[in-house]
C-alpha cells in the first residue's frame, strides 16, 4: 500500500514541478472532500472540514497534491522541515496552498529547491515558507493558504481559505 | 504572517450593472479595464441571465477567465452621491492587454477611496491652510482668495519670475489632456512663467531632446511591432516590471514565434531571465555594461555595422539630412547633429575599445550588431525594434546616449517601418497639450537649485513630490523646510490678524527670504508638509480624462465614481486659480493684467478638453473617443468616418522626419566618460554602485501605495538588491536596515540578497516614502538639466537588525525558476 502511494506521489511531484497546463479534473484522483454548500443566511461562509492526508505520509518537501474545499479547487500540502507561521503538525512545518495561480488562473509548479510555487503564465512566484507571499509577481493578492488542524491520529484537516480563490467569486461554490 | 485580505466571497455584477471605459491609470501602457458600478442594496446572482458575463458563476471558471475579479478589483465607492458597488477589472477586448491586468492595475479598484471599505482615506477631501499652527480645513473661496492674493504680490505684467511653478506633464493618474491644458493655460498662456519644473525633473524641459532635434519623436511605432519583428532591443529597460502588459502580451508572444532578444543593463533583471525561459539562453543576449557606458557601446555596436556595411542606404540617401553638419554643437545642442558621415567620423570608435570602457567581449558586441543590424540572408532589412528607458533618459550623457541609439536604427532604416521603431517606452501615460513653452529656453532654468540658493517667492505645485523624488534631496529638503517655515511662523505670530494683515506678514517673510508654498495634491504629500495652501485634486475615473500610451493610443477614461469630498479635477482648480487672480488683480486696479486671466469659464472637464485639445485636433470629442471605447485610436488623428476616428498606426511611414526640411539627423556626440559634475570623483571615492529604479508593484513615488495593505506589506522598506558577499562583509542579514551615505547626503533601505547582483553593484527601490534614494544622488545634470540618477556611488553601513514589519517577508529570488 505505502509503495503504491509512493507512485502516485511521483505522478503527483511531476505535476506540481511541470510546467505545462494541467487541467483542475487532475485534482479528481486525491482524497475526496465532503460536499461544500453555501449556507444562506450565516455571516460567514460555511467551509467544509475535509481530511487532506496524514503527519504520518507526508516526507519533508514532498509535496502532496490535494483538492479544498471541492475537486475543482486544487491544492497541494507541504511539510516543509521547518516550523513557519501558520505550520501545524508536530514540528509546526505542514501548510497547504492553493496551486491555482490568484493572477490568471494558471497551475503553479512546486519548486523543490526555492521551497516556491511558481506561475509558467507570468513569472509570479510564491514563498510556501513566508504563508505564500509573492516574492515577485502580477498577483494583486498573496497566496491562499488552508487553515489546518491536525488531530490526536495524525490526520491532517483543512477548516478554510484565507483569500478568494482564483475563479469562483465565492471560495464555497 | 503574509497579508491576507480574509475576504472569501465578493458581491457579483448584476447583469444591468453601469459599464464603464477605463484605461488603466498607471503606467504608460494603458490597459483597458471596466468599471462596473450598481446600487449598493443590489446583487447579481449565479445563474446565467443574472450576472454581467452571462455564465454560470456557481461553477469553477477555468483560467485567463473574463466571469472573475480579485478581492484588489473590488470596492464600495460614491457615486452622485450615493453608494455603489464597484468592479474594476481588465477588458479582454482590449488589444492592449487583452484582458491582462498587472499587480498595479489590478488594485485601481482598492485604491480608490471608500468610507465604506475604509481604502485610502489619506485622500484629501477639503482645502486647507495653514492656520494656528497647523493645517486648517476651509472652503475654496478662502483658500483660493489667499493664494490668489499672496501669489498678485509677486508677479506683474511681463514679470512673473518669481513664481515658481513645479507641474506634472504626464497622462493617466491627475494628468492628461484636460489637466495639463488648465495649467498650461494658466502658466503659459495667462501668466508665462519661466521658472518651473515637471514631476520627474528637476527643470521644464524634455527627457530626450536629442531624438527630437533629430527629427524622430520618441513615440514613433505601434506594440504590434513587436509581433513584426526580427530582433528586440531593450536597452535600460525592465518592461516585466514597468511596462508589464506591454511586455506579457506583446513582447513574449513574439518571442514565443522567434524574435531575439538583446538587453543593455548593468543589471540582471526578471526581464531578462523571463526572456531566457521563454527563448532559450541562445536566442537572449544581455549586455551587462558597466553604469554609465551605454554611449561607448552604441557608437561601438554604429561604427561595425557601418563598417560592415550593414546599412540602408536608399533609406539613408531619401530620408536623412545630406551634406556634414546641419546643427553644430553649442550650448543648447550638447552635440552636432548632420548626415551619417558626419556620425560615423565623430562617433568612430573600435571593437577593442568599446569592449574595454564596457567591459563585455567583443564577441558579444558584434553578435549584438548582428542581431540589430546584419541583413537576412535574402538581402532583406533585418527588423529590430528599439526600446529605452530611464536606464538611458536617467543616465550618463543624455543627450548623446540616447542620440546615438537613434543613429543605429537610422543607419537601418528601422523607423516608420514595420518591425521597427526607436521608442522610449515611457513612465506614466502621456497627455500634454500646453500653449508654446518655447520662451522658457534651453537650457531651462534648474529649478530646484534656483529654490536651493534662495530665489523665488511663491511656489505652486501640482502633483509633484520632490521630497520623494528628486536628486540632491537632502539638501533640497533642507532648505525648502527652512524657507516655508518662515512662512509658517510669520503667519503662526498673525493669529487672528486680518487678511491683509496675514498677506503682509507672509509677503514680509518671503521678502526676507521665505518662501510660499501652495500644493494641489491628491493626498497629503512629503512637500506638501510644507504648505501653507493645500487643494485637494481628483483622479482618472473620478473625473473624465483623456491620454495616450506607449504607442500614442487615445482613450478616454469615463467618470465612474465622485472624487473625495470637495476635491475638483486639477484643469477647474487652475481655472479657479485664475479666476481669483482676475478678481483680485482687478480689485487692486491692475486691469490690464487682470484681462489675462479671462477665459476659463470651464464648467466641467470637458470644456477644458475643448478650450484646449480640440482646437488643434477637431475631429476629436469626447463622444467620438466614447464611442471608440477601450481600444481608442492612435494619434494623431486623421479623419473621422463612417463613425470611426482615423488614426496613424505608426510616425514617419512616408520616410519624412520631424525636421524643417523632413530629414531625420544623426547625431555625432563622442564618447566622454561620466558626464555630470561630480560623478567620476563619486565613483573613485564611493565603494557600492547605487543603481536605482522602480519595482513591479510600486507605482510612482507610492503616492496611493504607501496606503495599500498588500504593498506596503511586502516592501515596508525600499530594498537594495546586493550580493550576498557583500552582505557578508558588511555584517547583513536578509531585511536588515543599512545606511547608503555618501558626501550628498545619506538614506535608508533594507539589504535584499541577490546572488545575480555583481560584486559592489547594488539596486535601491526609487521613489520610497521610507527611505528617499533621491538623497545620495548629487545635483549633476547634463547641458541641458537632464539629471543623472543612475550614476550613484556611496558607501554602505547597518543601521539595525531586520525591524519588526521585515520579519515575516521573505527574502527569496525573484525570478521564476523551472527547476
Amino acid at each position: 500500500m505505502k509503495s503504491c502511494d509512493k507512485l502516485v506521489e511521483i505522478g503527483r511531484r511531476q505535476f506540481l514541478r511541470g510546467g505545462a497546463i494541467a487541467t483542475a479534473g487532475a485534482a479528481a484522483a486525491t482524497i475526496a472532500p465532503k460536499a461544500a454548500k453555501a449556507q444562506a443566511g450565516s455571516a460567514l461562509l460555511e467551509y467544509p472540514s475535509s481530511r487532506l492526508g496524514s503527519v504520518q505520509n507526508l516526507e519533508v518537501n514532498e509535496p502532496l497534491q490535494v483538492a479544498y474545499p471541492d475537486a475543482d479547487a486544487p491544492g497541494v500540502l507541504l511539510k516543509l522541515g521547518k516550523r513557519v507561521e501558520g505550520g501545524v503538525g508536530p514540528d509546526g512545518d505542514i501548510v497547504g496552498f492553493s496551486t491555482t495561480c490568484p493572477h490568471k488562473g494558471f497551475p503553479l509548479s512546486y519548486n523543490a529547491s526555492g521551497r516556491t510555487l511558481n506561475c509558467p503564465g507570468h513569472y509570479s512566484v510564491f514563498d510556501c515558507e513566508a504563508g505564500g507571499l509573492q516574492v515577485w509577481g502580477q498577483a494583486t493578492q498573496n497566496l491562499p493558504q488552508y487553515i489546518l488542524r491536525v488531530d490526536d491520529n495524525g490526520d491532517i484537516f483543512a477548516e478554510g481559505v484565507d483569500e478568494l480563490l482564483y475563479g469562483r467569486l465565492s471560495n464555497v461554490l | 504572517m503574509a497579508f491576507k485580505r480574509h475576504v472569501d466571497r465578493l458581491p457579483i455584477i448584476p447583469a444591468d450593472a453601469k459599464k464603464h471605459n477605463v484605461t488603466c491609470h498607471y503606467c504608460i501602457v494603458g490597459c483597458g479595464y471596466h468599471a462596473y458600478t450598481w446600487p449598493v442594496n443590489r446583487q447579481g446572482g449565479t445563474a446565467p441571465d443574472k450576472n454581467a458575463f452571462g455564465v454560470d458563476l456557481s461553477k469553477q471558471q477555468g483560467p485567463e477567465t473574463d466571469a472573475w475579479y480579485a478581492p484588489s478589483m473590488y470596492n464600495v465607492v460614491k457615486q452622485d452621491g450615493q453608494d455603489v458597488h464597484l468592479v474594476i477589472k481588465p477588458d479582454k477586448a482590449c488589444v492592449v492587454n487583452s484582458g491582462l491586468g498587472s499587480v498595479r492595475g489590478a488594485r485601481i479598484a482598492e485604491n480608490r477611496r471608500s468610507d465604506v471599505t475604509g481604502t485610502q482615506q489619506q485622500r484629501l477631501t477639503q482645502p486647507m491652510v495653514w492656520r494656528y499652527g497647523t493645517w486648517q480645513p476651509t472652503s475654496w473661496d478662502d483658500a483660493l482668495d489667499l493664494v490668489a492674493r499672496v501669489t498678485a504680490r509677486v508677479i506683474d505684467k511681463d514679470n512673473e519670475n518669481d513664481l515658481f511653478v513645479s507641474m506634472f506633464d504626464h497622462g493617466g493618474s491627475a494628468g492628461g489632456y484636460e489637466n495639463t491644458w488648465g495649467t498650461g493655460k494658466l502658466y503659459f498662456q495667462s501668466m508665462k512663467v519661466r521658472n518651473c519644473r515637471i514631476h520627474n525633473r528637476p527643470a521644464y524641459n524634455s527627457e530626450v531632446h536629442s531624438t527630437r532635434d533629430m527629427g524622430v519623436g520618441e513615440l514613433n511605432y505601434a506594440y504590434e511591432d513587436y509581433g513584426l519583428t526580427d530582433t528586440i532591443f531593450l536597452v535600460g529597460a525592465n518592461p516585466l516590471e514597468t511596462q508589464t502588459n506591454l511586455f506579457l502580451n506583446h513582447m513574449i508572444p513574439a518571442i514565443r514565434n522567434g524574435a531575439r532578444v538583446l538587453v543593455v543593463d548593468p543589471r540582471r533583471t526578471v526581464t531578462i531571465n523571463a526572456c531566457e525561459i521563454e527563448a532559450g539562453k541562445d536566442n537572449v543576449l544581455h549586455l551587462a555594461i558597466q553604469s554609465g557606458t551605454d554611449l561607448a557601446l552604441f557608437n561601438t555596436l554604429f561604427t561595425y555595422i557601418a563598417d560592415q556595411g550593414w546599412v540602408d542606404k536608399n533609406f539613408i540617401a531619401k530620408s536623412t539630412f545630406q551634406g556634414d553638419v546641419a546643427q553644430r554643437q553649442d550650448s543648447k545642442f550638447p552635440s552636432a547633429l548632420g548626415s551619417f558621415e558626419m556620425a560615423r567620423s565623430a562617433c568612430k570608435m573600435s571593437l577593442a575599445e568599446g569592449a574595454k570602457i564596457c567591459g563585455v567581449s567583443e564577441g558579444d558586441i558584434v553578435k549584438a550588431a548582428e542581431w540589430i543590424a546584419k541583413p537576412n540572408e535574402d538581402g532583406a532589412r533585418r527588423k529590430c525594434v528599439t526600446a529605452y528607458e530611464k536606464g538611458i533618459i536617467w543616465g550618463n550623457d543624455n543627450y548623446r546616449t540616447i542620440g546615438a541609439l537613434v543613429n543605429i536604427a537610422l543607419a537601418n532604416g528601422n523607423v516608420g517601418r514595420e518591425g521597427g521603431g526607436v521608442c522610449r517606452l515611457g513612465g506614466h501615460q502621456e497627455g500634454y497639450f500646453r500653449p508654446s513653452d518655447a520662451f522658457i529656453g534651453r537650457p531651462a532654468p534648474y529649478l530646484d537649485q534656483l529654490i536651493i540658493k534662495g530665489h523665488g517667492k511663491v511656489h505652486h505645485i501640482w502633483a509633484n513630490d520632490h521630497f520623494k523624488t528628486t536628486l540632491n534631496a537632502v539638501e533640497f529638503k533642507r532648505v525648502y523646510n527652512r524657507r516655508t517655515n518662515l512662512v509658517k511662523e510669520a503667519m503662526d505670530a498673525r493669529a487672528g490678524a486680518t487678511r491683509e494683515e496675514l498677506i503682509d506678514a507672509i509677503v514680509g517673510a518671503i521678502e526676507a527670504g521665505g518662501l510660499f508654498s501652495v500644493n494641489v495634491d491628491i493626498i497629503h504629500s512629503q512637500i506638501g508638509q510644507c504648505a501653507h495652501v493645500i487643494l485637494p485634486a481628483v483622479e482618472s475615473g473620478e473625473m473624465n480624462l483623456t491620454s495616450m500610451n506607449g504607442e500614442r493610443r487615445m482613450r478616454l477614461v469615463e467618470k465612474y465614481m465622485d472624487g473625495p469630498g470637495s476635491s475638483a479635477p486639477d484643469c477647474l482648480i487652475a481655472a479657479r486659480i485664475a479666476q481669483h487672480l482676475g478678481r483680485v488683480l482687478r480689485e487692486q486696479g491692475r486691469d490690464d493684467y487682470a484681462a489675462q486671466f479671462d477665459g476659463y469659464d470651464w464648467r466641467t472637464e470637458e470644456d477644458a478638453f475643448m478650450d484646449g485639445y480640440h482646437t488643434a485636433n477637431p475631429d476629436v470629442t469626447y463622444d467620438r473617443l466614447r464611442a471608440m471605447g477601450n481600444n481608442g485610436v492612435q494619434e494623431p488623428v486623421v479623419g473621422y468616418k463612417d463613425g470611426k476616428l482615423i488614426g496613424t498606426k505608426r510616425l514617419y511611414a512616408n520616410g519624412e522626419f520631424g525636421t524643417s526640411d523632413k530629414k531625420a539627423r544623426f547625431c555625432g556626440g563622442a564618447w566622454r566618460g561620466l558626464q555630470a559634475p561630480g560623478k567620476a570623483s563619486e565613483k573613485a571615492k564611493y565603494k557600492f554602485l547605487i543603481n536605482n529604479g522602480r519595482s513591479n508593484i510600486n507605482w510612482q513615488n507610492w503616492f496611493l501605495d504607501k496606503d495599500n495593505d498588500f504593498v506596503s506589506d511586502r516592501y515596508p522598506y525600499p530594498f537594495l538588491e546586493i550580493n550576498p558577499e557583500d552582505m557578508t562583509e558588511l555584517g547583513l542579514n536578509p531585511g536588515d536596515l543599512v545606511e547608503v551615505y555618501n558626501d550628498v547626503g545619506a538614506t535608508q533601505a533594507m539589504a535584499y540578497p541577490t546572488p545575480t547582483a555583481r560584486r559592489n553593484e547594488t539596486f535601491m527601490l526609487f521613489g520610497a516614502p521610507t527611505g528617499t534614494q533621491g538623497n545620495v544622488i548629487n545635483a549633476g545634470v547634463n547641458e541641458l538639466i537632464l539629471p543623472n540618477y543612475k550614476q550613484t556611488w556611496a558607501n554602505i553601513r547597518k543601521i539595525s537588525d531586520a525591524p519588526a514589519t521585515v520579519a515575516h517577508l521573505s527574502f527569496k529570488s525573484k525570478e521564476y525558476a523551472t527547476d
